[in-house]
Order: structure tokens, then C-alpha cells, then sequence
């Protein structure tokens, strides 16, 4: 399926989804008992639980995978691996959600997910060690590379301020949906790093970002490639030290998640999360004048639960 | 006849290490390392000699066993254990099958040019240099060819097969970003290859009784040997076979001789002979007649004794050493004076008097950040490995290098002990830095950092890279993310003997949010 046909199955599903809500009677049994009769929100906020529980009770509060997954779609889930570090250490996406995650695409019918990331460590460790290549292969999906140059094609961003051309890797390219899977966290230049942020795993040249204002060009880029679903792992929460941490004392256990299909939202919601005001997070600031998502959440249907 | 079991075995055996070693440096998954390579390489002459001197280890003791067989048969390591002297043999092979000149005949020993390079290579050990061990030694001369030209291959086939397959959507076969090509080392890899091919392809074994060191070492011992070949007179029948099958050009089917000191031990002599004229004879048996003990020759002597003035002479007024020293911190961009040693070098200095060049930790190193030096440790020191920071940064929980190094260069480290070893430590240059230069974010040298030795710290509305030293364990990882050209903002100056970095150990932080609050949006 091209991305045309996918932006006309995406509109007929918002479509259906749309009469759906008419009918609120007619999702009951469907939605698990916690499904609010005036789904989809736009951001659901959980804690309390494991992160593939709360995912799970998240999502079905976001209207189902069925909402973004289509039968025989290609889907490509994309969460922090950037470290060779172990998932006690919690610098990469849990692996739990990862799993979970891939398994309820298949349960939409997805045809194939794949994952990958474009990572800082030796990237094989990254994937051995942060254990998602054994939740990626558990839940039968499959682990990309990332690491060479020939998977990235270039594209031309517009309407932007510094970033104008970048080379983005081929799955998110020729992938029907992209599930975005950061891990909230601690970055030394950042501040914290989130959904707008892990979208430098899809790129290739990352120390152009650097070189030329990296606020900018991460809230340039957000404008290009907006995921269709934003999955943030807030379950053990790197407070200092970010992003790649020192030791477990950097962490905290907040056993939270937040998904949204508005990437700045997500961003604007883990900022308060952490504990950081979204304003002094400089690309949060650039993408909120940049419309790239609704920076006030007031102004969102926001669903927050407890497990 | 049993001799041609013997051969069998032999070639057998041969192929089996050179396999073996081969496996090793090719592999670029890494399913040998670690546990593997000590074991393939345990018969190494050279590296197991350097590292029973090193560690005083049983495990070690390889050497000994090739000295008892040597004392017993002659040169087996030349024909059953060396990797480039079964190299050679590929090489003769293939001559056999496509030349139609396959007769050898005898030649004198190069007397000058063998005990040349022995004595030089003994000497220069002598006044702590590894020049000649490092150019040649077999089985590093051998890994280096491995490592440098035909890894290479291996990696580009990997490549192919697995881009092809990406383009049927499947992913299964991993590629290998390639960050070693280094034409200098690859180069000199490529001359060794060229030389001893020719060599081999030409002359058979010339290259191991004119050139190499350890078989000249060997080939002295093997004048005592208990068992050694010979031909017995009453069943030769002169037919010359045996000097034609001679790729060591070491019989003489005139004079009935074979000399021992530069056999290598292929029993292809013993396999043509049709009269079973070759034996292996005992040292005491009553017939020694194929071989006659040399005369001390004096100008030998004398060759001997200038060449260890001259050599002496050139060692020590270092002409040819550029020791790296100490430097005091400097502005001036990379400055790079010391190079950074690998993990369990200890200091450069030993390092330096211990590593053959085999560049099997290159092969092994899953982020290549090891590659053979050229000049950075000196011209005497060419193909020890470094760490190079501008390909990539070693990573923090591994000790592979530390694990497989056949010589003890690289002595083994804990996992903890290493992750606090100071290898060098970062140096910024501020104006070199764009959070300096142009006041906007980047981070990227305290993104990477393990230790946060590298940490980002309030500069007028942004963060700035602040180095404290003692967490510094000098893996480069700031290095290498730095993204600044073409000079580095951030570097590591090797230290010229490792140190043992800080443990950074930080507050823990308190939760921002208690379980039973609300969301804070």
C-alpha cells in the first residue's frame, strides 16, 4: 500500500470511527469496560501498572490498535535502542512495551512490524543488551538494522527554519503506520528527551543536527514526520545523567505512560511529567509555534486513568 | 607406507590451524571470541613465547611444546602449525597445478640473509624494540593479511548478500558498517602478501629459510634434533626425486645430505621416494650419514658482531623511535602527542615491547575502534593497534581485546576493573566547540559519555560541556560524536601509562511525583 492509499484508508477510518462515537451503545463489549463512551481522545495518560498492561488499557481508552492498524499493513515501531545498556537501566525503550506493542498490531491484522533504531552504541549490543531483539522476535516481529548509510534515502523538508534536507531510513518511508516509542528521559543539551527527539533514530546524519541549532532542527524535522501514534515508556524514569545514565540511582520508578497521536502533545505532557516546565524545553517552544501539535492541553480530549 | 599417513596428517593438521586462525580473524559476527582464540592460537611460537615471558603462565607454554618438538623432529611448527607457512603451501599447491616447472633442486643455505634477520631481530629485542618481531613474525604477518585484505571480502560479500536480501524485505542478514580501511596498513599487508606469495610461488619455502626469524630460531635448534630425515645410502638409487620434491631446496641427492636446519618437516621427500631411501634417522643411530656438521665459519662470526654494533648503535641513539611523552595540557587543536593504548596495554611503553601486531584484537573489536597503528607509536612500532576516535569509541562493557590477545600484550581485565581504566582523558577546546562558537545547543560529548565525566553544565541560556577529569575513563565516545570539522572539539590525550578513574557516583534523585498525585496536567 502506497502512502496515498494509506492517507484514503486513514480518512475512512477516522470516518468510521467518527460515526462509531454517534453510537456509543454499539462499543460497549468491543472496548474493555474502561472505554469511554466519547473515544478517541486525543492523549491517555495511565500509571499504576506494568508498562504492557498499561498499554494496553491506554490504547483500548485510544479506540484500539484497530483505530491505527490496518489489515495487512506494514508497520514500523520505532523505540529508543540508542544504548548498550540493560533494561534495568532504563535508557532504552522497556522491552515488555515493545513486545506488547508489536503484538497488538499483529492483533489488528497487521501484515509485518518491524522495528529498528539508529543507534549511538555498537548497535547489535544495543539490541542484544536492551533486550528488545528477544521482545521484538517474542512477539514475531522483525528487528531491522539501522546502521548503514544505504538504508537512508534523502528528502527535502520545506516551511522550515535550519534542517532542509535529511536522510530518513527506508521502513519509516515505505511503512503504512509509524508507532513512535520514545522513553522519557534526562538529556544534557535537550533537557529531556521524548517523542519530537527520538525521531533522530530515523535519520542518518545526526551530527548535522548538532552542528546547526539542535532545538531547531528536531523541531524542523517533527514537521516533516509526524508519527501516527506516539507510545511514551515513562515506567522507570531517568532523572540525571541522560540520556545514556550512570547508574540506577539516576532513575525513579513513575510506572507511567502517555500515548498520543499528537507528537508535541506527548512531548508537552512528559515535560510536566519530569517535572519541567514544556516552555523552557526550547524545541517544544519552536514546535509549538511551528503548529506541529497543540502545545495546550487544555485544548485537548485528554483521558487520564489509574490501574 | 606409513610416511605417506604422516603426510596426510600433516597436511591435515595444517589446513585445520590454518582454518582455524583464519576463522578467527574473519569472523565478523563474533561467535569465536573470546573463549576460542586462546586455544586456536595456543602453538603460536612468537605470541606464546612473549606471553609466557610476560605472565609466567602455564596457559602459556605453547612455545615449549614446539621446542621439544623441534628438539625431537625438527621444524613441525613450519609445516604443521605456522598460519603462513601452510599459506605458502596454498601457493605452492596452486604453482603445481598451472606451472609446468614443479622440479625444486637444491641450493645453498643464504646464510647472511637469514642469521641477518634473526640476529637483528634478537638485537632489537635486546635494546626493547619489536620492529623485526612486528614485520616478521610469521603467524602476525599472517593475521595482518588476514585482518587487512581478506576480512575486507568477507565484510563486502556479507554486504552484498545482505542488501540483496533487504531488497526482497528481508532483514535476517545483518550488514557490517565497515570502518577499518586504513590503506597504509592495508598497503604494508598487501606487500607482505605480494613478497611472500612470489616467494613461495617461485622458490617454495625460501621465504621461511631465508626471512623469517622463527624459522631460522627453529631451524638453528634442529641441528641437535634427536630424530632427523636423512638418506640412506645403500637403498638410494640416485633418481633425484627427492631434491625435485624439496620446496625447502634443502636436499642434496649428490651429496646424500639433508640439511636440517632448514627442513621444514612436509614428509614429501619420504612420500616420492619409491625405494624408501629417506629415513628418519635417531641423533645416536649408527648411521648419520646425510648429515655433516658445519664448520664454524669466522666470517660469519664477524658479520655477526657488526652487525650488532651497528644495530646497537641505532637503537639506542633512538634513531628510528619517536617515543610519545608526557605533554602538558595545550590549546592548540588535537593536539594528539600521546596515542591512546588499548585496554590492559598497562602503559604504551610496555605495550609497545610486547604486542606482535597481529591485529587479532582489530579483527575481534565489535566497534572497530582498534586499528593498526602506523605511525603513532613510532615508525619501530608500526601495526600495534591504537584506538582510533575518529572511527569510532570503545564501548563501555567490553574486554574482547583484553580476552583474546595471544601474547599477553593486552593483559585481562575484569569487567569493572575496566570500566574504571583510564586509557587517556578528554580535552575540550572551546573554540573549537559550537556551544562556544555559536551559542546554540549540542551536548552530543556528554550524550555519549559512560562516566559523565563529560557533563552539561548552565552557559548563558544554554549548557556547556564541563571535563572532570578524574571520571574520564578516555573511551572516546565524546570524540567521536563531537561533531565539529575538521578538527574535534572534544579529544582524548592518551595516557602514557593507564590510570584508575573515580568511580562518579551521584545523588540519588528524589521522585517528582508521588504515586497518589494526580497527573500534573
Amino acid at each position: 500500500m502506497d502512502r496515498r492509499n494509506f492517507i484514503k484508508t486513514g480518512i475512512a477510518a477516522g470516518l468510521l470511527a467518527g460515526t462509531a462515537n454517534l453510537k456509543p451503545s454499539a462499543l460497549h463489549g468491543f472496548f474493555s469496560d474502561s472505554a469511554p463512551a466519547d473515544a478517541p481522545f486525543d492523549l491517555v495518560a495511565i500509571k499504576g501498572g506494568e508498562p504492557d498492561a498499561m498499554f494496553l488499557k491506554a490504547l483500548d481508552a485510544m479506540g484500539g490498535m484497530k483505530r491505527f492498524v490496518k489489515k495487512n499493513q506494514k508497520v514500523v515501531v520505532k523505540p529508543n535502542i540508542g544504548w548498550d545498556v540493560v533494561p534495568e537501566k532504563a535508557a532504552n525503550t522497556n522491552p515488555k512495551l515493545v513486545s506488547a506493542i508489536i503484538r497488538s498490531c499483529f492483533d489488528a491484522g497487521a501484515k509485518e512490524v518491524y522495528v529498528f533504531d539508529n543507534t549511538c552504541d555498537n548497535w547489535t549490543r544495543c539490541y542484544s543488551n536492551s533486550g528488545i531483539e528477544k521482545a521484538v522476535k517474542d512477539a514475531k516481529g522483525k528487528l531491522v538494522p539501522g546502521n548503514q548509510e544505504s538504508y537512508y534515502h534523502p528528502i527535502e523538508l520545506k516551511n522550515t527554519k535550519k534542517l532542509s534536507k535529511a536522510k530518513e531510513h527506508e521502513l519509516i518511508l515505505e511503512s503504512d503506520v509509524f508507532i513512535n516509542v520514545p522513553v522519557l528521559k534526562h538529556h544534557g543539551s535537550g533537557k529531556i528527551t521524548v517523542a519530537m527527539k527520538n525521531l533522530m533514530g530515523i535519520v542518518w546524519d545526526r551530527g548535522f543536527w548538532h552542528r546547526n541549532d539542535l532545538h531547531q532542527c528536531i523541531a524542523d524535522f517533527a514537521s516533516y514526520r509526524k508519527p501516527d501514534l506516539n507510545i511514551v515508556d515513562a515506567y522507570n524514569v531517568m532523572l540525571q545523567n541522560g540520556p545514556r545514565g550512570v547508574s540506577v540511582d539516576d532513575l525513579v520508578l513513575m510506572k507511567s505512560q502517555i500515548i498520543s497521536t499528537d507528537m508535541l502533545a506527548a512531548d508537552v505532557a512528559s515535560a510536566k511529567l519530569f517535572g519541567i516546565q514544556p516552555e523552557n524545553v526550547n524545541y517544544i517552544k519552536y514546535g509549538t509555534s511551528m503548529k506541529i501539535g497543540q502545545g495546550d492541553l487544555s485544548k485537548l480530549n485528554i483521558k487520564r486513568l489509574v490501574i | 607406507m606409513s610416511f605417506k599417513l604422516v603426510k596426510f596428517a600433516r597436511v591435515l593438521i595444517s589446513l585445520l590451524f590454518l582454518i582455524g586462525i583464519s576463522a578467527l580473524f574473519l569472523d565478523i559476527k563474533g561467535y569465536f571470541y573470546p573463549s576460542v582464540s586462546k586455544s586456536v592460537l595456543f602453538f603460536q611460537f612468537t605470541p606464546s613465547l612473549i606471553d609466557f615471558i610476560l605472565t609466567l603462565s602455564f596457559s602459556a607454554v605453547g612455545f615449549l611444546i614446539v621446542l621439544i618438538l623441534t628438539f625431537l623432529f625438527g621444524r613441525v611448527y613450519c609445516s604443521f602449525l605456522c598460519p603462513l607457512g601452510t599459506f605458502q603451501d596454498l601457493f605452492i599447491f596452486v604453482k603445481n597445478k598451472i606451472s609446468r616447472k614443479k622440479k625444486y633442486s637444491y641450493s645453498k643455505p643464504f646464510n647472511k640473509t637469514r642469521y641477518f634477520f634473526l640476529s637483528f631481530t634478537l638485537l632489537f629485542l635486546l635494546f626493547n624494540s619489536f620492529f623485526f618481531i612486528l614485520l616478521l613474525d610469521p603467524y602476525s604477518a599472517f593475521g595482518r593479511i588476514a585482518n587487512n585484505l581478506f576480512r575486507p571480502l568477507i565484510i563486502f560479500a556479507n554486504n552484498i548478500v545482505s542488501s540483496t536480501l533487504s531488497g526482497f524485505d528481508i532483514y535476517s542478514v545483518y550488514p557490517y558498517d565497515y570502518k577499518g580501511f586504513n590503506p597504509l596498513t592495508f598497503g604494508l599487508a598487501l606487500l607482505t602478501l605480494l613478497i611472500v606469495g612470489f616467494m613461495s610461488f617461485k622458490w617454495g619455502r625460501l621465504w621461511c629459510n631465508s626471512v623469517c626469524p622463527v624459522g631460522t630460531l627453529l631451524g638453528l635448534l634442529s641441528k641437535f634434533s634427536l630424530f632427523r630425515y636423512s638418506i640412506r645410502t645403500e637403498d638410494c638409487k640416485n633418481c633425484g626425486l627427492c631434491e625435485w620434491s624439496c620446496k625447502a631446496n634443502c636436499i642434496d641427492s649428490k651429496d646424500m645430505t639433508i640439511d636440517m636446519s632448514r627442513c621444514v618437516g612436509c614428509f614429501n621427500c619420504m612420500t616420492v621416494c619409491s625405494s624408501g631411501g629417506v629415513v628418519l634417522r635417531s641423533y645416536f643411530g649408527k648411521e648419520i650419514r646425510g648429515y655433516k656438521p658445519r664448520k664454524i665459519n669466522a666470517s660469519k662470526r664477524k658479520f655477526l658482531s657488526e652487525l650488532f654494533a651497528f644495530s646497537a648503535s641505532a637503537v639506542s641513539l633512538g634513531f628510528f623511535q619517536k617515543i610519545p611523552l608526557i605533554t602538558k595540557d595545550s590549546t592548540i587543536p588535537e593536539n594528539r602527542k600521546v596515542p591512546v593504548a588499548p585496554p590492559g596495554a598497562l602503559s604504551i611503553n610496555r605495550f609497545n615491547m610486547s604486542c606482535t601486531g597481529c591485529n587479532l584484537c582489530v579483527a575481534a573489536c565489535p566497534t572497530q575502534v582498534l586499528q593498526p597503528a602506523f605511525l603513532e607509536y613510532g615508525i619501530m612500532n608500526m601495526f600495534q593497534p591504537r584506538m582510533d576516535y575518529i572511527r569510532s569509541f570503545c564501548n563501555f562493557d567490553c574486554t574482547i581485546c583484553t580476552d583474546i590477545c595471544p601474547t599477553g600484550a593486552l593483559q585481562p581485565l575484569s569487567l569493572e576493573k575496566k570500566k574504571l581504566l583510564q586509557l587517556g582523558v578528554a580535552k575540550l577546546i572551546k573554540d573549537n566547540c559550537i556551544v562556544f562558537t555559536q551559542e546554540t545547543e549540542c551536548g552530543a560529548c556528554s550524550e555519549h559519555c559512560p562516566t559523565k565525566a563529560v557533563n552539561m553544565v548552565p552557559y548563558k541560556k544554554i549548557a556547556a560541556p564541563e571535563i572532570k577529569e578524574e571520571y574520564c575513563i578516555g573511551c572516546g565516545a565524546c570524540e567521536k560524536a563531537c561533531p565539529t570539522k575538521p578538527f574535534k572539539a572534544i579529544y582524548v590525550l592518551g595516557n602514557y601509562t593507564h590510570k584508575t578513574a573515580v568511580k562518579n557516583l551521584s545523588k540519588p534523585k528524589q521522585p517528582v511525583m508521588k504515586e497518589t498525585d494526580d497527573f500534573p496536567f
